[in-house]
Formats: C-alpha cells, structure tokens, sequence
C-alpha cells in the first residue's frame, strides 16, 4: 500500500463542534450501492440552507487538509462521510477531536486525522481564513502542522500514525495472514463450539 | 490473586488473536450482523481482491433502514432503495449468509432482532456497520459500530484491528420516579458527560437502577452509548439476562445452555473490578427529559426552561446559539407547551414491545390532536405481532396514530417516512441531528415513548406524569 507520510494543500477552514456524519452526507445519498459520487453531497444540506458556505468558495476548491473543531465525524458510522470528504478532495483532518468510529474510517481509507488544542486550530483556521491559497503541511513523521514558518506539534493516534506511514492502512491483507491464529481464537470461544 | 478485570477487559482478552504491527489488536468478532445500507460496498471489496467470507455462519443480515413501512410490494417505488435490496440477496446468497427477508418474519431493525432471537449474547464481541450496535451491549457482550471497510474486514477475516479503550463505569443508584424510564436516563447521562465525553472508553453502566431494569430498557440505554461518544456501552449480565436469552431460537438449548449461563455471569465485573473512571449519579435527580437543540446532549428535564447562552461554557456558546436558531427556540423558553407537528415511536431506541405497550398506555381513550402526524413503527415483525396479539395496535388506530410495518422508518428517513419543511417531531429515536428525520430543516426532540405519545394527544410538549397514570405503581 501507499506509504501516507505527508500531505501538503490548501486548507478548508471548518472550525465548528460536534459536526455529524448526517450532516457530512445526509442520510439520502445513502442510497446507493457504490461510494461513487458522494463527493458532489458533502455538506449538502448546510451548502443549502446557508450561502457561501466554504465547500462552495471558489478559493477554496483545490483545499486538501480540514480544519474542524472538537468531536468531528460523531452519529451515524456511515463510511459514506469520509468516502464523501475524500472524493470531493480531502487529504487529511485535523480537529480538536474525532468521534471514534470516524477516526477508525478515516484510517481504513489512508485519511490522517490529526489531534490539534484549541488554540492550535484556532491559528491555523484564521491563517488558512486569511490566505486560502496558503499551503498546511500534515507530516506524520513528526506529527507536526507546518503553515509557511509556523509549526505546530500536533498529535496522531500511534497506532493509526504507524499504520498510515509504513502504508499498513489498508489492513485487510495483514489481518488475513493471522488466519491460523484467527482459527485458534475461535476454537477457544465457548459460543464457536456452542458450548458443547 | 483475585481477577480485578471488569468484563470489558475479560471479555476483550478472550478475543486477542494477536497485536498487529501498528501495536493495536487483531480482535476476533463473535457476532457480525450487516444490513443494507453499509454491507453493498463491501460485499464488492471481497469480490474485488477474490475474497470469501470467512465464517459465513457467524454473520445475520436483515432489511430495515430502506424499507417502506407502508407498501411493501416488489419492486419498491423508490428504484434505489429496490436496488439496495436486490444487492443485499444476491450478495447474501453468493457468499452464503443468512438473510431476514421481509418475507420472513422474523426480519426487523438490526438491533431489535439480534437480541429477539438469542443471537446476541453476553460475553461475545459483536460488529455491525450501523453506529447504534452498542444496543447490544446491555448482554454484557462487546457491540461496536463499524463503517463499510471494516464490515468487509468482519466478513473476510472475521476479526478487527483495534485499540483498547478505558472502561468507565457511569453508576445510577436509588429508584427512578413514575414516568421516568431508561430513555430518560440515557439522555440524562449524555447531558451530564457531553456528546463527546465518551470519546476513548467503553461505559460500564451499573448501579441499582440498571440493576433493576429489564432487558428491554438496558438495551435502550445501551444503544445510546454512542450518542455520548463511548465506543460502547455494557451492562454485566445477571439473571435477568439469562433468563432473557433461554429458550430464544439462537440461543444454547438444554445443558448447553446451563453451561452458558454460568460462563456469561462469571463474566461479569466483580466487586474489585478496576476502571479507568467512575462517575454516580443518583436516579431521584432524574425526570423525563426532552432534547432541545440539534445534539443529543442538548436537553432539558421537561419541567425546566432552555438555559441562556451564558450558562455554557464558552467553547459550547457557538454551538447553543446554532441550536437555538435552527430550531427557532429563545433561551429561558420552557420545554412544555413547544407545539409538534408529527409524533413518531419507533427505532433501535425504542421501537421494543415494552415501548409500544408504554405509548398504548398513554394513547388509550385519547385522540390524537388535529394537527399531529402520529407513527407507531414496531422495530420487528415479531414486534408488530406481539403488539396485535396485545391489541395494541387497535388502540393506536383508535387514537389516531397510524400502525405500520417494522422498519427504521423515521429515525433516519431513508425510507418514504419523512418530514417535511419545518415541522417539529417528537420522537423515540437517538438522534436530534439537523436533517436527521429526511427534512433538511426539520427539526426533532428526543424523548420516551410515552412523551412522545402524551405530545401527540396533546399536541405539544407535556409532562407524560401529569397526563396519565405512572406506569407500574
């Protein structure tokens, strides 16, 4: 798999609490049997009800890295959330915090989430609100997020940082090798053998 | 030594296969459960990399979140909810998984059959592609939501990759008062944790007031684990739980099933079980609650008025007045006298046979007011069946509410339930999210069944103790 170390882009100011995943993709673009096209609805309804959202700003169309508030991604566990990020453009998160089922989403699909404080996303959303041609730099290496000469130590969940910089995000192939193991654990589990 | 693990970590050690490279756990998944909605995708991930299903038996799929409660007749009037369930057979048959049909009757919401029909027990871990799995953790089993990708890692592998998270037990002691039931206190929790206060634990709820609920309203109250950001919530098994599962048609049969029942309450956390956090909260504090802004954690007792701006802390300010704009509410607003547009008791939450018979309480020799839209969804087909034995139903549609058939319905509205423009819903369900209800402007509040039913006669937001009788006294 890719090895996720890096990503560099213009960054979308977000910097809102408790943003669901209704709200990422409402509940109706759930109705289909592919990912594909889900980039066109995120934030629909919000990019609806209220103009000039900044989904929709013309600078901020090439924007790669989002920075949101606290409890991002909570509610539905839909994958459709972080397939709709991703397909319209989105590289990597950063926000105060991740609800968890979205955080583990976003790994499957080798989207870095990145814990920043208050006071960090609060720079960095007002830097990227000033300049929204302004490249943020996400470097897993360092769990750093670097804007011109501003650094910023950041934090990524260890598993998902190793994960993501060895190119293990896509786990599917690893969790298959423990076959074996896997067969084991089973045949130990009293309901597996219906305790006979 | 005395084993001073809580049943999170028993439970979880049993399931270790083995550490992954990225230093979380290759965790084995006991119990897969899929629906229509996020198993699609899936399903090609397997077909795409020439993968089979593991342990095809370990997997039950069911129909619910796109299914019309109203005409159910082939093909759909809605072609993508028609093509969702087309993918969901052929997928099932391909890869040899036992589909509830809904012409099977046992077919309902996910989290209502799981545990109907004894699949669901303590002691196991469960995944399921829909955030509200935590239901299933009142068996004192591990029940975690988990998105597409990981749904294709369930049926490939039969395990996950995961992190252990801390354990905190939110302790409830002393006795609820009439009217106040487990919906009231899942949102009281919520409201006193916050939305994000779970985020990194599992909840161990305990404490007399679990102690003595039955299984219906421990599975209420689990399933709203998520909505205060908890990875899961359980509840340790007792004889109410073992009592619950005998002779339900999954479950061990005959001596296998005595041996089960000393297995799952040797499971459960001792007197020196550790956590990570403890948090008590005295049931006597508790009284129906209703939400009132656009997360679950935005509520109020139903006797109190809407707090000021001031009253949160400054982080939470910017959210509060989002809140109270979208759903047109002025702070210091009392709760009581909001009028609704539409009723709706159903969902994983509270679309159980004890929910429904608690709504009929209240409903019957009522009439639903003039300007109200009232559901009644029961969350299975055995649901509905149980209702109609119970004549519930006629009591319903006597009232006025309208009796359809099982599904998640207007908990999400991926079905044709939905609401329209502004109208404000009183609602069973778990969630108050902007949308949430398939309107892009409706707007919701949360609250018991039996609210919800005392709003729908009244036609406006009461205290369901002072319109009917207290249950149970």
């Amino acid at each position: 798999m890719k090895k996720i170390v890096k990503v560099t882009g213009p960054g979308m100011p977000l910097l809102l609490d408790d943003i669901d995943t209704d709200r990422i993709i409402p509940a109706r673009y759930l109705r289909c049997v592919t990912f594909d096209g889900l980039g066109d609805h995120v934030f629909k309804d919000d990019r609806e009800q209220h103009g000039d959202h900044v989904f929709d700003r013309d600078h901020h169309q090439e924007a790669k890295v989002l920075v949101a508030g606290r409890n991002f991604g909570c509610g539905s566990s839909r994958e459709h959330a972080p397939q709709a990020l991703l397909r319209w453009g989105i590289e990597a998160i950063i926000a105060e915090s991740f609800a968890e089922i979205f955080h583990g989403n976003c790994t499957a699909l080798g989207i870095p989430c990145v814990h920043a404080t208050p006071e960090q996303l609060k720079q960095i959303n007002a830097a990227v609100e000033a300049d929204p041609t302004l490249h943020l730099t996400v470097c897993l290496e360092t769990s750093t997020v670097t804007h011109g000469e501003t650094k910023h130590d950041c934090h990524v969940h260890e598993g998902t940082r190793t994960a993501l910089v060895t190119g293990q995000w896509d786990y599917l192939g690893e969790l298959l090798e423990g076959e074996p193991q896997i067969r084991d654990t089973a045949s130990q589990l009293p309901y597996v053998t219906n305790f006979a | 030594m005395s084993d001073t693990r809580n049943l999170f970590n028993r439970v979880w050690d049993n399931h270790v296969v083995r550490e992954l490279a990225s230093g979380q756990s290759q965790i084995f998944i006991g119990q897969h459960l899929i629906h229509e909605v996020t198993s699609p995708q899936a399903f090609q991930m397997l077909r795409d990399r020439g993968l089979k299903v593991m342990y095809p038996e370990r997997t039950l799929a069911t129909v619910d979140h796109i299914i019309p409660t109203e005409i159910q007749s082939r093909p759909f009037a809605d072609g993508l909810a028609e093509e969702m369930m087309t993918a969901i057979e052929k997928n099932c048959d391909e890869f040899g998984i036992t589909l509830l049909d809904l012409n099977d009757d046992r077919q309902g919401v996910v989290h209502i059959v799981g545990p109907e029909l004894g699949v669901t027990q303590p002691g196991m871990t469960i995944a399921c592609g829909d955030s509200h799995t935590s239901t299933h953790g009142a068996f004192g089993s591990i029940a975690m939501g988990i998105g597409t990708s990981q749904v294709a890692a369930v049926l490939a592998s039969q395990t996950l990759p995961m992190s252990r998270p801390k354990v905190r037990r939110v302790e409830v002691n002393g006795e609820l008062g009439p009217g106040v039931y487990a919906k009231d206190v899942a949102l009281y929790i919520i409201r006193k944790l916050g939305v994000q206060g779970g985020v990194g634990y599992a909840y161990e709820f305990a404490g007399t007031v679990f102690d003595t609920m039955t299984m219906e309203e421990r599975m209420t109250v689990c399933n709203m684990s998520i909505e205060g950001g908890a990875r899961c919530g359980y509840i340790n098994p007792d004889q109410t739980t073992v009592d619950y599962i005998r002779g339900r048609p999954f479950a061990p049969q005959g001596a296998a099933f005595e041996k089960a029942a000393e297995y799952w309450l040797s499971l459960a956390s001792g007197p020196d079980a550790q956590y990570d956090d403890v948090v008590v909260y005295d049931a006597a504090d508790i009284e129906p609650t209703v939400t009132w802004g656009i997360n679950p954690g935005q509520s109020v007792g139903v006797s109190e008025e809407i707090g000021s701006v001031d009253s949160f802390s400054e982080q939470e300010q910017a959210g509060i007045r989002e809140a109270l704009t979208f759903m047109e509410l002025e702070e210091h607003q009392p709760i009581k006298g909001l009028k609704i547009d539409v009723a709706f008791v159903g969902s994983c939450t509270n679309g159980r046979i004890s929910d429904l018979r608690e709504a009929a309480r209240v409903a019957e020799g009522h009439k639903v007011a003039d300007h109200v839209r009232a559901l009644i969804v029961p969350g299975s087909q055995q649901v509905r069946k149980q209702a109609e034995e119970e004549g519930l139903d006629k009591i319903f549609e006597e009232a006025g509410f309208q009796w359809r058939a099982a599904g998640c319905s207007m908990c999400l509205a991926m079905n044709p339930d939905k609401l329209s423009g502004r109208e404000l819903c009183a609602s069973s369900s778990n969630r108050n999210f902007k949308g949430r209800q398939g309107s892009p402007t409706g707007r919701t509040l949360l609250m018991s069944p039996a609210m919800v039913a005392a709003a729908a006669i009244a036609g406006e937001v009461v205290d369901v103790r002072e319109v009917a009788a207290p249950v149970g006294v």
